[in-house]
């Protein structure tokens, strides 16, 4: 199984979960069907023309039903963002197999998993909404609500043992680090330059190769650069993960964020940035290190609020071999390779894990806050969405591609503070997709549909699609797709022994056949050639031979023959040993060479002889003879 | 570190020309017992010298000043036998044997000195058969070069001509013309020019005439070399010939070529519609210079029906040149001129068709003059339709650039093609046809393209016409500014695109219904500008203070802008900015804040806008920045800020002028940056201007503008006021200055100065008479200054420093000094004696023997 992603688009359709009493979210109506019918008015809530699931955030599960999960021997993780999911597979599918990860990828994903279980944990919801699920119910839903997919699948978030009890499953892999399943495929993660430890994979046997490519990127951040040249010769690349945001550009976006979050502190006003609590946010802390003593903003507090922002700040520090180059080098000098560190020394960027405590005796405005959730329906992002709404000095600014902006806001409207979306999505963009496959040329190219057709809201956008050849195969969801590679060789190896006995013959130059008489054993996908058994010896008692006894019989082998008869040389060959009235035919296949006196036909084909002649066995013999005299044997 | 020439070598690159002075220094014994020619001994001992363009041109100018009969040679024997030791040499250094052919072909420029040589067979050694053509030394493209240059300084009269045509010599210069080195070729492609030129004006006696076509024996040869390559089927030999027709005719407009190109006309024409010989793109340069001369431009019938025929037949890549030059000359005619400027626009008429629907805009033409597959399939390969789109663009921005041009571009459907294109460039365009998603795929995000149409697009701000889409452009124009996107580069360019439409949407002639929509235009362009100003890419803050600069500086006069701009937060962010780190940003924030204070501070009515800096912290802080920043470049915008201020008379408002210019010139004289000094000048000028004009005396009575002046003071009190600012320390400081355009300014505006105070000469000459101390110059002076003796002579306060703030010390000295010999003194080079060329040829001979010394002693 490649990745296990988590679908939290569908927590876009549940409240916001306030730290604190919220009167505006309490006192939002409940919604009332078109006949007036109430019954719903507990669970479903409306806000500025959108309804709402009043309950615990819900998030939509991987593909169950398609594949029995209990069946896959191995997961393979490309990122802490493609792992969320992880706890509910391992813990409620009866899966016993091994996941693989990087050591980043397991320290910051479990970062992840903390906050998001910590963020809906500490504020429990009385209710649970159920009714609106109902099939019947839900088709009388307004949109979004009504063409939500499997609702009925959808699960509340797990708990901090299922995700220990999930991350104890993940072995730990390095990059380039060979793995062998089974005997069967070898697999390898290779550096994706998206993330702190973040991989593709190279699945493969002796013969085939099959990629990985999933999250990726070429722009140089703070991870270890993209591994291409160990994705050539690839049967089959599948490829995913691609930029959400094709159309930013992340050093557009990070210049737009900076502007806006200048504009908005010289103006009075805070601002608020939800994000995760790792990846782009060290990229962006290094960014404002740099830009707010020019730009004056040196006495403006950054605040990093997040039960795991301690965490993460610190992880990012040790993981020095999965860095880039440039903060390796710092590592050695030492310094800390993130500048945040410095940050952090100088009081610019104070961190916190809540809104209680501390923070609320720092805080000091105007400021700007990093906090999450993106999705702004459960974390501090949350208490100040309402804290700062109602200021048009205020902005919020989001970086983080996976929600749409607007849904994120919908149940905070109206909205007077300033909404600036800067998607920072560094994985790989179409024309740096373009290239790479240029650059790796695999056979083969697997993608999801969506990748293969411009977006549909820019059908224009021809540039916004897979160009390569041959055309790349699509996939959507739930399909069942072939790829296109058949396995046709499989290496076997040769015991020395057996190698020590064969005898090579050279029938061309630089090509040698041997004939080899061994016994195949195959156990665990790897197929060894070994010597045959000795013949049996002759019974000592006239018991009876038990059947395991029994051994392949070894028949002396005829040797095999090898090269062509060159027919002129033949001729006079027979003619020296006196046939006179030799005549040559020439057919479609060959030639046919007759001996009238004799009545004997010699038909020479490419692949075959045969000598034809009425019951005179001598003289087969003697023709077969000189025929062999022209050919090899071995 | 040790260099290859000598160290005079390389410093003599930066003298000046030849004087008559040097040649004779260089040939003639000098005094000291240095026998003549031992310049040229020195330059053969040396390992490397002829490749230095130094030797050339200083004998160039010596042998041009000095008499050029047969005497020079006979004077002066060392230069035939440096010819004939070079000459006797096994195996000279190409560098030398190259000096030599050129050396030789500059004495041989005279007709009596190219017969001396004759004489001697040296020519025939150095240019003929016998010469270096068939040695291996002749591999080498500097003895090549050499030669080709010697000849060409050679062929300056007909026994030049007659042996080099006899000699064989003209075959080698045929053969050079595809010479493996560029310069050779070019070099022989040109000598060609020259012979062909040269010989016909030179030695024919009645003009020539296609019935009665006698050419001279040397353009003979030349000419029948022409067509015979014109008439091969080898490209090489077709393109060599086709660029000696363009030099022809680019330089010689005699009646003469209509001759040359009745010959050649034919042959030029079928080369249109060859297809076994590729040399269309050689066709547009040639056809132009023909054009473009007079010999045939008044002739009707004659070239104008090719040139057409190339416009239908060459490619649009091809044509593109041909058809913006036709465009430029204004003797074209009409219906060439139309059909060119169809040339011009037709890339773009294909952008507006593909973006539309079939008959949804009519495009810019009505019909096409070459085959509209062929633009088609360039536009759909990327390299050739950027390539192609640039050129256009560029071609058309130089022709809306005319001043005066003749060209009636269609700029409505031009401007609609325009923001089509900047569409398609920004993935905002959805287009209708195949072409034109093939195109779009190209053209996103590509900013070669961007900033070619945003540069057409402001260069059609200033034509009529367009009134129609001005909401729409600036929708394409807000585009591009709001979108991350764009580069600082084409973000620029949009800036500057929307300033100029911006000023033209506030002109009288723009309509009524479009200055409408300004304010809301205004609004989003201040809104997106804030968000600029705080961009971290510190190009793009400096290109929108400069933006902001320009819109103020043309519009501060309209209401509306003045409203819009005054509701941001653009004069906060902009003053913000005067702190940047980046100094260029710190710079053009000083313009902006200077300009800014116009309507913040200077305007009849200035508004109370919640502003960090009031007037006085304005002047103060930029004052602040004038006298400490690190950076010189905002320190000089400082300075020019203050001075126009003083300019539109603003200083009144802020204190005392006098004072505002004399705590000025305190911090400006003290500054090491020579240009801040230099714009601290311009403001003592104009305040000396300001103040003659306000209170000296009436310029001229009969006048027939009345003078400004209000009331006149006399002499003394004006210059105490000049004093008072202590301007005069200040520009006397300033004639000492190190760097010379100081001193010079400083200069003129003390001559100003002593114009108004002595406007009669001999009042002033009777003051030198009576302080004989003040004839002696700026020698003088600096001597006096640095020394304090200047006291000695002026009369002080009692110190032995002169007074620079005592009128009447200042009265004398203006009175005494002699400025105008200041003038011509400062006027020369500071170095002029140091790296005049005697300077050099003396230095040739002190490095007699001891070069290897002087080798690492270099610069």
């Amino acid at each position: 199984m490649l990745d296990c992603g988590l679908d939290m688009t569908s927590t876009l359709n549940f409240l916001p979960l306030p730290l604190v009493q919220s009167p505006r979210l309490s006192k939002l109506p409940g919604w009332v069907l078109k006949d007036g019918s109430t019954f719903l008015d507990k669970e479903l809530k409306e806000c500025s023309g959108h309804v709402f699931v009043d309950s615990v955030p819900e998030f939509c599960l991987p593909e169950t039903e398609l594949l029995d999960l209990s069946t896959v021997d191995v997961i393979l993780i490309s990122n802490y963002h493609c792992m969320m999911a992880l706890p509910y597979i391992t813990e409620y599918t009866g899966f016993a197999g091994t996941v693989y990860a990087t050591e980043p990828t397991v320290q910051i994903g479990r970062l992840l998993m903390e906050e998001l279980v910590n963020s809906i944990e500490r504020v429990p919801k009385a209710q649970s909404a159920s009714m609106w699920k109902n099939k019947e119910v839900q088709r009388l839903l307004p949109a979004p609500l009504k063409d939500a997919v499997e609702v009925s699948m959808w699960r509340k978030c797990y708990t901090m043992p299922e995700v220990n009890a999930a991350l104890s499953k993940i072995q730990l892999v390095g990059y380039s680090q060979k793995i062998e399943l089974f005997g069967a495929v070898q697999v390898t993660p290779l550096s994706s330059g998206y993330a702190l430890g973040s991989s593709n994979w190279i699945i493969q046997s002796h013969y085939e190769k099959v990629s990985y490519v999933s999250g990726s990127s070429l722009l140089t951040t703070h991870p270890q650069p993209m591994d291409q040249a160990s994705l050539k010769n690839s049967d089959v690349l599948i490829l995913t993960g691609l930029t959400q945001i094709p159309t930013a550009n992340p050093d557009g976006m990070v210049g737009e964020f900076c502007s806006n979050l200048a504009m908005t502190v010289r103006n009075g006003g805070n601002v608020l940035v939800p994000c995760y609590p790792s990846g782009v946010i060290y990229d962006l802390l290094e960014c404002l290190y740099q830009y707010i003593d020019s730009a004056g903003l040196s006495n403006v507090p950054f605040y990093f609020i997040s039960p795991v922002a301690n965490s993460s700040l610190e992880f990012s520090q040790i993981f020095a071999e999965w860095l880039c180059h440039n903060k390796q080098t710092k590592v050695y000098l030492p310094e800390p390779p993130f500048p945040h560190a410095e940050l952090i020394q100088t009081n610019k960027l104070k961190h916190y894990p809540s809104i209680h405590g501390d923070f609320s005796n720092d805080f000091k405005q105007p400021c700007v806050v990093f906090t999450g959730h993106p999705s702004l329906r459960f974390g501090d992002v949350v208490h100040f969405m309402e804290l700062w709404g109602k200021s048009s000095l205020n902005t919020v600014i989001f970086t983080e591609p996976d929600f749409s902006y607007l849904d994120a806001l919908a149940p905070y409207q109206p909205l007077a503070m300033k909404c600036v979306y800067c998607p920072i999505d560094t994985r790989l963009n179409f024309i740096q997709v373009s290239k790479l496959l240029k650059e790796v040329q695999p056979l083969h190219v697997v993608c999801p549909e969506q990748y293969t057709q411009p977006p549909p809201t820019q059908a224009h956008r021809t540039d916004l699609m897979i160009d390569c050849q041959p055309p790349p195969m699509s996939y959507r969801r739930a399909e069942v797709l072939t790829l296109p590679y058949k396995r046709r060789y499989e290496k076997i190896e040769i015991m020395p022994e057996l190698a020590d006995s064969l005898v090579p013959l050279e029938i061309k130059p630089g090509i040698s056949l041997a004939t080899v008489s061994a016994v195949l054993h195959t156990k665990d996908n790897k197929h060894v050639l070994q010597l045959p058994p000795k013949p049996p010896q002759p019974p000592a008692s006239k018991k009876r031979k038990r059947v395991s006894d029994d051994v392949p019989e070894c028949k002396p082998l005829k040797p095999l023959l090898s090269g062509s008869i060159p027919v002129d040389q033949f001729v006079q060959t027979l003619e020296k040993h006196g046939f006179s009235d030799v005549k040559v035919e020439d057919t479609a296949k060959g030639h046919i060479v007759l001996l009238q006196e004799a009545e004997t036909l010699i038909q020479i084909e490419e692949d075959s002889t045969h000598i034809i002649c009425d019951n005179d066995e001598p003289l087969r013999v003697k023709l077969r003879d000189l025929v062999l005299k022209f050919l090899q044997k071995f | 570190m040790a260099l290859s020439k000598p160290w005079f070598v390389e410093r003599s690159r930066r003298r000046f020309a030849m004087t008559r002075e040097c040649g004779l220094l260089l040939l003639v014994p000098a005094p000291d017992g240095v026998r003549s020619g031992e310049h040229l001994r020195v330059i053969r001992q040396d390992r490397n010298p002829g490749s230095d363009p130094l030797f050339s041109g200083l004998f160039s100018a010596h042998t041009r000043s000095l008499d050029p009969s047969v005497e020079l040679l006979q004077n002066n024997p060392c230069l035939t036998e440096f010819i004939t030791s070079v000459l006797a040499m096994p195996e000279p250094n190409p560098s030398i044997l190259s000096f030599t052919l050129r050396l030789a072909g500059i004495l041989a420029a005279s007709e009596s000195r190219f017969q001396h040589l004759q004489q001697e067979k040296l020519l025939a050694r150095l240019f003929g058969a016998d010469g270096p053509l068939n040695s291996t030394l002749w591999e080498d493209a500097s003895v090549r070069s050499g030669w080709v240059k010697g000849v060409h300084r050679m062929a300056q009269h007909q026994p030049a001509l007659h042996f080099l045509c006899n000699g064989g010599g003209l075959d080698v210069v045929f053969s050079l013309q595809g010479d493996p080195s560029l310069f050779v070729a070019s070099a022989a492609s040109k000598l060609l020019v020259h012979m062909l030129t040269f010989s016909v004006e030179s030695e024919t006696t009645k003009p020539l005439t296609t019935m009665d076509c006698d050419w001279p024996a040397c353009a003979q040869m030349i000419i029948k070399h022409i067509e015979d390559s014109l008439r091969s089927r080898s490209a090489s030999h077709i393109e060599q010939s086709l660029k000696l027709l363009t030099s022809v005719f680019g330089s010689c407009r005699a009646m003469w070529t209509a001759v040359l190109w009745s010959g050649v006309a034919k042959q030029v024409e079928s080369f249109l519609t060859e297809e076994t010989v590729q040399v269309q793109h050689m066709l547009a340069s040639l056809l132009l210079n023909v054009a473009w001369s007079p010999v045939f431009c008044d002739t009707e019938g004659s070239i104008w029906p090719l040139v057409t025929s190339a416009l239908e037949h060459l490619t649009p890549v091809q044509a593109g040149p041909l058809a913006a030059g036709l465009l430029r000359f204004y003797k074209c005619p009409q219906d060439v001129r139309i059909q060119a400027l169809t040339v011009l626009l037709q890339p773009m008429d294909c952008i507006l068709r593909a973006a539309s629907q079939p008959l949804e805009h009519a495009g810019l033409l009505d019909e096409s003059v070459s085959d509209p597959t062929t633009l088609e399939s360039l536009l759909c390969s990327k390299s050739s339709c950027v390539s192609l789109l640039c050129q256009t663009l560029a071609r058309l921005e130089e022709l809306l650039s005319l001043a005066r041009s003749r060209v009636d571009l269609p700029h409505a459907s031009l401007l609609r093609a325009l923001m089509t294109l900047l569409q398609f460039c920004n993935g905002f365009l959805s287009p209708a046809s195949p072409l034109g998603s093939t195109i779009s795929r190209i053209l996103i995000n590509c900013f070669r393209v961007q900033r070619s149409a945003l540069g057409v697009l402001a260069a059609l701000s200033e034509r009529k016409g367009c009134d129609a889409l001005i909401e729409s452009l600036f929708e394409v124009l807000l585009a591009y500014l709001e979108s991350p996107n764009t580069s600082p580069t084409v973000l620029k360019k949009t800036f500057q695109a929307t300033s100029r439409w911006l000023v033209h949407l506030q002109e009288p002639s723009c309509s009524n219904s479009q200055q409408q929509h300004t304010e809301k235009i205004l609004k989003d362009v201040f809104l997106v500008l804030q968000k600029h100003l705080c961009s971290p890419c510190w190009e793009v803050r400096d290109s929108s203070l400069e933006f902001l600069a320009v819109l103020i500086d043309r519009l501060k006069d309209r209401d509306e802008f003045r409203q819009s701009l005054l509701s941001s937060a653009v004069p906060r962010l902009t003053e913000n900015l005067l702190e940047d780190p980046e100094s260029y940003v710190r710079a053009s924030a000083v313009t902006a804040v200077g300009h800014l204070a116009f309507i913040t501070h200077f305007a009849p009515e200035s508004p109370v806008v919640g502003n960090q800096y009031n007037k006085e912290n304005t002047v103060a802080k930029l004052q602040e920045i004038l006298s400490t920043d690190t950076e010189g470049f905002p320190r000089r915008a400082v300075i020019s800020v203050f001075t126009e201020w003083l300019t539109q008379g603003c200083t009144a408002q802020l204190e005392d002028t006098e004072q505002f210019v004399s705590r000025v010139i305190q911090t400006v004289e003290q500054d090491l940056d020579w240009e801040v000094r230099l714009r601290g000048l311009e403001l003592v000028s104009i305040f000396c201007s300001q103040t003659i004009s306000r209170l000296g005396r009436p310029e001229c009575p009969y006048a027939p503008v009345p003078s400004k002046v209000t009331k006149s003071i006399n002499p003394i009190e004006l210059l105490q006021i000049f004093c008072r600012a202590k301007l005069f320390g200040f520009l006397f400081r300033s004639l000492c200055d190190c760097d010379r355009p100081v001193a010079q300014r400083a200069c003129d505006i003390l001559i100003i100065l002593e114009g108004h105070f002595y406007p009669i000469r001999h009042l002033k000459e009777s003051q030198m008479t009576a302080n004989p101390a003040g004839g002696q110059g700026i020698a003088w002076l600096q001597r006096t200054l640095r020394q304090g003796s200047l006291a000695q002579n002026f009369p002080t306060d009692g110190d032995n420093g002169v007074d620079f703030q005592d009128a009447e010390s200042m009265m004398l000295a203006l009175g005494t000094i002699d400025f105008i010999e200041i003038h011509d003194e400062v006027n020369k080079s500071s170095a002029h004696v140091e790296e005049s060329p005697q300077s050099l040829l003396q230095d040739i001979l002190a490095t007699v023997g001891t070069v290897e010394d002087n080798e690492v002693d270099c610069y």
